[in-house]
This record gives structure tokens, C-alpha cells and sequence, in this order.
């Protein structure tokens, strides 16, 4: 097992301007609106690769405010930093070694004393600290009031109250930041039992003479006390000085150790102490600082719990999942004809400018029928699904639906001996399997978020979406068809659902081989709903969402194109390389339900999903011939003319649904795990499951017809 | 309820208070971040629609726990 334990994310790397920059780490519990508060203040002109509920990498973004520049840094969102999970290594890591100018912890108004306890546990680290007291406007709601200036004075650090999604209170929260005293200053500390602090500033002595400890004196008095080694070791090689062989803090430690014992204080109660010490600061703060008016303030959102976490939990999920295909597959329609329509028009013109130019046949093909026709293929088929489906998407995410969708189905990742969050970076892969690969990072078992990795392509990401979308049209609804959009919706949702029962299957197969254990504690914040903001929502999955995936999908099709037609043209002996990889593949093709042509478009396919049915339609054009690809009729036309059956469609679909990553999401998996091995699981997983599920379903279905 | 149960035994709308954490290390860590210190105060508002977790109201905040882990939690009326 002593690979899992390495697992470790990156770790956050901060890129300066000019040096005079101030750099200020944005942290905070998760949903308390980190994002948006880093969004109000860096502007929308930077990408944050922000997906469902979750911040995946790490978002840099830049500010100016009065002739400063700051460089803001969103570090991973975590309850508290000693717990020692991989995100809340990187956010401690960030905020000890980082060397931020500042940090502002960003609090939730409308549940203050949880999120104090990560405060004070940073005031411990640095005193160059800002409260961000957000979601102001949620808190007057539900008739919370807090006194920012008691706040204030009981913490001694500037309290900004905000309502991030407004913008309201983020000028003065720049301000408070550019305001802060260069020097020292005495804020508010946790305060002890009387042995535990006399076992601290014992350490703290000895360590306030060594001039190579640049971090505070205290914290690491207490980290020592806790006999973290692995934590030592990360400090020992920040500080370039051996803390461990260091003969006065051993003496020093030794001595603080005997206080704790002559009072009775062991490891384990040490850590209780310290833990309690914090909780019970949090708690006295608060208990002065905030009035709740109305003791039911919370009746809204458990009055919509017992609808969307109850009984009725599962149908409303099958509901909304099947509405928002609906809303997907039947909005998408028209301007995906349209966009069809208009790609087919600027091939007619861009051809007319090759023959004009009296330019080779080659050249023509190369580039109309190779690097324009497949990028054009994959923004018509692909643009409008997308912009219709995250924005739905994201809609749920910000009223904070999809951790109840966690809370749901919790019980049968228990049962596969996984965890109930795995629900939460499924979500994630849905618009992109390499994000939801990076989202698993909120899993904290290494074993359970392996097994996460592991299993994430069984849901289809964006780039498997259109091909789906389009085969279920053309074969099982028939364009135009009355009640198609719903049928077709409801045939998305049954995929999606033997997605997640194959994804159960594999975690529970996994659990009992390679990664054999026993479910872990399992913790899950509910966190308040929240209004969606719907313009806001738009306008953010359109940018950050569906033009990055966009984007990235046409970088890859254009070469993918140019690569595909070749295949498909240069002849050797007799058939091209296409026609030959597809002969050889066919014999082991056709056990799946599939042709040598399928199966070498899923191969080709490796860079991207996207350009799968391109690859399809331009190997078969070469054996027969369409005139135009406008609709999906004539596509069908196609496919049928080259031996497509429904048994073929679903057999593609299937495979579709479970075959290797992309290779996208290979190289994350590889980043995230650092292992070969586990990659190599992860490829190998999806792509046996697919196989057998191929197999399966395509020799029964032959023996019916 | 009276006398010394765990949190698994409180029913949807009970509320009951900490008395004693019997998990070790890092899960007893996990627990006590999230408030769960002696004395305060838990409300169990409802099951899971698969029956497990649980979710519970802790200091302000909505937290779900697995039977596993709310069996190992003391608490008093």
C-alpha cells in the first residue's frame, strides 16, 4: 500500500510580475464563496478551470487596487489545516512556506463559528490576516446579524463584511488589505490549558534563537509537541535546517513532553486539547459577536431537503437529470443545424478558393476534407449541447444541490467500500473526466480516491456527449419525431445510470483486489442552498466551461484531421492505411458489435473523444460517397450503407461509455496518482468493463434477430 | 432520551449533547474539527433516502455521518 500513500497534488506554484507584487492567498472553508470573491476582484479575464463545486487548479489571478499590484492566489478550500487530507496539505503548505503578504480567510456569514476554526487556525501560522466575512446578504435573509467591528476587536485583525456575488464590501476588503502594517502585529491567539502552554513557550525559547526559523515560533512549538513527523520533515527541508538534530530543541522537547506527563497530558489527549482549545475559542467569539433573530433560520433549506435528500430524493434526481437532457438534446437542435448548415456553406466557399487557385487535389482534401471539416463536424455537433447543458449544470451546482446528490447515493459507495464524494467528482466528469480525475482530490483515503480515478471515465464527459446525443437520434428517435427530445432524453439519462451502476460494480471489484479496505470515515458538509445567479451562471460556464472545452476540442481536431486523412489517402498496396487498420481490426471488432472502422476511430479517438464519428464518416466516405453531411439523415444514410445496425449503434454507444480516457485525462491521472501502475489500472479498467459489456450485449442481441 | 446513548440511536427532530468521542487518531481529529466537543449540542435532522448517512446539525452547520462513525459518538440528553 505504500504507493497510495504518496499520493500528492501538485503544489501550488506562484508565477510573480515584478516582485514589488504583494501576493495574497485567498483561503477559506469550501462554499463559502472563495471563487467568487477571487472572481470579483481578478475580473473574469483569467481562466480558473473552475468546475462543479470545485476549484481544480490552482486559480491565480491578478488586481490592482491604488498603484498596487497583487497577485491573488485561491488555495484549496478546507475546514481545517491538521488533518493532514492532500488539499489541506497544499493549502497549509501555501499559507506557512508560501510567503503570502497576506492571507484573507473567507468566512460564511451564515455559519461563522464553523468557519472560525479554520481562522484561528491560520492567526496561529501568520498575523497577517484579513476576515472576509461573505455572504452578507444570505445572513440578513435569514436575519443573522453580526457585529463585524466586536469582531473585529476580539480577533485584532481588519473584518470586512461582503456579498461577493454583488461585488458589495470587496473594495473595502482591498482596502483592509493594502492598509495592513508592515511590521508585527499581536492578534488574537488561541489560548491553552496552563501545562500545554507551558510545554510551548519552553520550545518557543529555544527556537526564538535559532535565526535560520523564519515561521512562527509558536505554531512550531505546537507542531512539535505533536510529534508530527512527517510534518517535521516537511518543515525541516522548508527551513533548510535539521530541526530533529538540533541538541537544544531536543533537550527543550524532552523537557515540555515531561510537563505534559506530570499533568497527565498524552499524545492523544494533547491533540483533543488543542482541537477543543480552538473549537471552544470559536465558539466564545461568536456566542458575542452573532445574533440569530430567528432561531428557524434554517426551515428553508430543510423543508427543501425533505424533498430533494429524502424519499423522494431518487425520482427527483432521475427528474432533473432527464429535464436537463431534455432541455439539452431539444434546444441544442436547431442551432446545431444551423451551425451544420453554415460550416457546409463556408466548405462550399473555401473549396471554390481552391479551385479558383487551380490548387492540387491533395491540397484540397488536406485541408477542407481534413483540417476543416472535422473541426467544423466537432463545433456544430458540439457548441450547442454544451452551452445549454453547463449552464443547466452549473445552475444545480450553485444551489448547492450536487452534495446532496453525495448524500443520496453515499450508502451504496459504502457498500463498494467507497466513498459517497466519489458522487461529487463524477459530477466533475462530466464536463471534463481529466477535472473530475483532479476533483478526487476531496476524497481523503488514498485507497478510496484511487478507486475514484480509477472509475471517473465511466461517466461521459463533454467530448462523448454529442456522439451519443447524435447516434440516439439518428437510430432510436428519428429526427423530427413528435416526443423525440424526451425519448431522447430519457434514453441519455439510461446511459448515464448504467454509467454509475458500472461505476459501483468497478469500485466494488476494485475493493476486493487491487485496493482492498474497508470503508473510511465519511464526513459530508450540506452545505445552505443558495439562489442561483442565473446571468452570472450563464456567462461564467459559457467562458470558463464550454469555450475552454471548445477550444481545446478544435487545437485537437485540426492536426486530428489533417492526421485522418492521410490515413484514409495514402494508399498501400491496394487500401489505405485507414482501410488496412480497419481490416485488421475488424475480425476482433465485429465480437463487440462493432466494425474495424468503430473500433479504429475509438483508437485514433485517444487525443480527444470528440473526433470519433469524424473519423467514422471519413472512412467510410472513402468507400462509398455522400454528396453533403447537413443532417443527421443523411449521416444515417451513411452509416447504414456501411452495415450499421441497432445492435451496431448500442454497441457503439456502450463502448462509447466504457473504453480507455482520453489522453487528456492519462496524463492527469498519471500526474495525480505519480504512479504508472495506477494509470495503467486506469485504462485497462474501463476498457475490459467495455469490452465484456460489448460482448455481452452484442451476442445476445444477435441471437434475437 | 435519557442517560448515555450514541448519535446513531437519535431519531430525526432529537437533539442531545456530546458526551465522549470513542474513535482514535485522525477520525477523533476529524470529529472534534468539526465541533464535536464535549457538551455540544446535536440535532439529528434526517436519514439518507438509502437509510445511511445520517445528517446532523453541528454548531450551525449540516453534517452527514455514516452509522459506522455516529455509533462511536457519546452523547447525553
Amino acid at each position: 500500500m505504500k504507493r497510495i500513500n504518496d499520493l500528492k497534488p501538485t503544489e501550488l506554484a506562484i508565477r510573480k510580475k515584478p516582485p514589488a507584487d504583494k501576493v495574497i492567498a485567498i483561503a477559506g472553508n469550501p462554499n463559502v464563496g472563495k471563487s467568487t470573491v477571487f472572481n470579483g476582484l481578478t475580473g473574469l479575464n483569467r481562466h480558473t478551470g473552475n468546475w462543479p463545486g470545485k476549484t481544480v487548479t490552482n486559480a491565480q489571478g491578478y488586481c490592482e487596487y491604488r498603484d498596487t499590484a497583487f497577485v491573488l492566489v485561491d488555495i484549496p478550500g478546507t475546514y481545517s489545516l491538521m488533518a493532514h487530507s492532500a488539499e489541506e496539505e497544499v493549502a497549509r503548505n501555501f499559507i506557512c512556506f508560501g510567503e503570502p503578504d497576506a492571507v484573507i480567510v473567507v468566512c460564511d456569514a451564515t455559519c461563522l463559528e464553523r468557519n472560525l476554526n479554520l481562522l484561528l487556525q491560520i492567526l496561529e501560522i501568520t498575523d497577517r490576516v484579513v476576515a472576509c466575512v461573505n455572504l452578507m446578504d444570505e445572513a440578513k435573509k435569514k436575519n443573522i446579524e453580526i457585529n463585524l467591528q466586536a469582531l473585529s476587536e476580539k480577533l485584532k485583525i481588519p473584518v470586512v463584511g461582503t456579498a461577493a456575488r454583488s461585488k458589495a464590501g470587496l473594495d473595502r476588503l482591498m482596502e483592509a488589505v493594502k492598509n495592513m502594517p508592515d511590521g508585527e502585529t499581536l492578534t488574537f491567539l488561541p489560548e491553552y490549558d496552563k501545562p500545554v502552554e507551558d510545554a510551548i513557550s519552553v520550545i518557543q525559547r529555544v527556537l526564538k534563537r535559532i535565526p535560520e526559523i523564519g515561521i512562527n515560533t509558536r505554531w512550531l512549538a505546537l507542531r512539535l509537541l505533536e510529534h508530527d513527523d512527517r510534518l517535521t520533515n516537511e518543515i525541516c527541508g522548508y527551513l533548510n535546517y535539521d530541526l530533529k538534530r538540533d541538541a537544544d530543541i531536543s533537550v527543550a522537547l524532552a523537557q515540555a513532553d515531561r510537563i505534559l506527563a506530570a499533568n497527565g497530558i498524552s499524545q492523544e489527549t494533547l491533540r483533543d486539547r488543542i482541537v477543543s482549545s480552538l473549537v471552544g475559542a470559536a465558539e466564545e467569539i461568536c456566542a458575542e459577536c452573532v445574533v440569530f433573530k430567528n432561531k428557524n433560520y434554517n426551515e428553508r433549506d430543510r423543508r427543501l431537503d425533505r424533498i430533494l435528500a429524502s424519499r423522494l430524493g431518487f425520482p427527483v434526481m432521475l427528474i432533473l437529470l432527464t429535464v436537463i437532457f431534455w432541455l439539452t438534446v431539444s434546444g441544442a437542435n436547431y442551432p446545431s443545424g444551423l451551425l451544420a448548415a453554415g460550416m457546409s456553406e463556408l466548405e462550399k466557399i473555401l473549396s471554390g478558393v481552391f479551385h479558383a487557385l487551380g490548387a492540387p487535389d491533395w491540397l484540397h482534401g488536406l485541408i477542407v476534407h481534413g483540417a476543416f471539416r472535422v473541426p467544423a463536424w466537432v463545433v456544430s455537433v458540439m457548441l450547442p449541447p454544451m452551452a445549454i447543458f453547463f449552464p443547466l449544470f452549473t445552475l444545480l451546482e450553485d444551489l448547492g444541490y450536487l452534495p446532496r446528490i453525495a448524500f443520496n447515493l453515499d450508502r451504496y459507495f459504502k457498500k463498494c467500500s467507497a466513498c459517497g464524494k466519489q458522487a461529487l467528482t463524477m459530477c466533475m466528469g462530466f464536463g471534463c473526466n481529466a477535472a473530475g480525475v483532479i476533483g478526487c482530490r476531496i476524497i481523503d483515503s488514498p485507497r478510496e480516491r484511487l478507486i475514484a480515478i480509477i472509475t471517473n471515465s465511466f461517466v461521459p464527459c463533454n467530448g462523448r456527449f454529442p456522439t451519443l446525443i447524435a447516434i440516439l437520434t439518428m437510430f432510436f428517435i428519428g429526427a423530427g419525431a413528435a416526443f423525440g427530445g424526451i425519448l431522447c432524453a430519457v434514453f441519455l439519462t439510461g446511459i448515464i445510470v448504467t454509467g454509475v451502476l458500472m461505476t459501483f460494480a468497478a469500485s466494488k471489484l476494485l475493493s476486493k483486489s487491487l485496493l482492498s479496505g474497508m470503508p473510511s470515515f465519511f464526513a459530508l458538509e450540506l452545505p445552505p442552498y443558495r439562489r442561483p445567479q442565473f446571468f452570472k451562471v450563464i456567462i461564467r460556464s459559457v467562458f470558463d466551461r464550454t469555450l475552454f472545452v471548445l477550444g481545446r476540442a478544435v487545437a485537437v481536431s485540426v492536426p486530428a484531421g489533417i492526421v485522418i486523412w492521410l490515413l484514409a489517402n495514402i494508399s498501400v498496396s491496394g487500401g489505405s492505411l485507414l482501410v488496412h487498420g480497419a481490416r485488421f481490426l475488424d475480425p476482433f471488432a465485429r465480437l463487440l458489435g462493432l466494425d474495424g472502422v468503430i473500433l479504429l476511430a475509438f483508437v485514433l479517438g485517444f487525443p480527444a473523444n470528440e473526433i470519433v464519428v469524424p473519423i467514422i464518416i471519413m472512412a467510410y466516405m472513402k468507400a462509398g460517397s455522400i454528396a453533403g453531411l447537413e443532417s443527421l439523415e443523411s449521416l444515417k444514410t451513411l452509416l447504414v450503407q456501411n452495415g450499421w445496425t441497432w445492435i451496431t449503434a448500442v454497441s457503439t454507444m456502450l463502448f462509447s461509455l466504457f473504453h480507455w480516457p482520453c489522453s487528456t485525462t492519462c496524463l492527469t491521472i498519471k500526474k495525480e496518482t505519480g504512479s504508472l501502475k495506477w494509470t495503467a489500472v486506469s485504462i485497462i479498467t474501463p476498457t475490459i468493463a467495455g469490452m465484456i459489456v460489448c460482448m455481452l450485449f452484442a451476442n445476445v442481441a444477435k441471437l434475437f434477430i | 432520551m435519557n442517560g448515555i446513548g450514541t448519535l446513531k440511536d437519535l431519531r430525526q427532530g432529537q437533539a442531545a449533547r456530546v458526551k465522549a468521542l470513542l474513535s482514535k487518531g485522525s477520525i477523533r481529529r476529524r470529529l472534534l474539527d468539526m465541533g464535536l466537543t464535549e457538551g455540544t449540542r446535536v440535532e439529528c435532522l434526517q436519514k439518507s433516502p438509502a437509510g445511511d448517512p445520517t445528517a446532523y446539525l453541528i454548531r450551525g452547520a449540516v453534517i452527514a455521518l455514516r452509522t459506522e462513525d455516529s455509533s462511536k459518538i457519546l452523547i447525553y440528553a
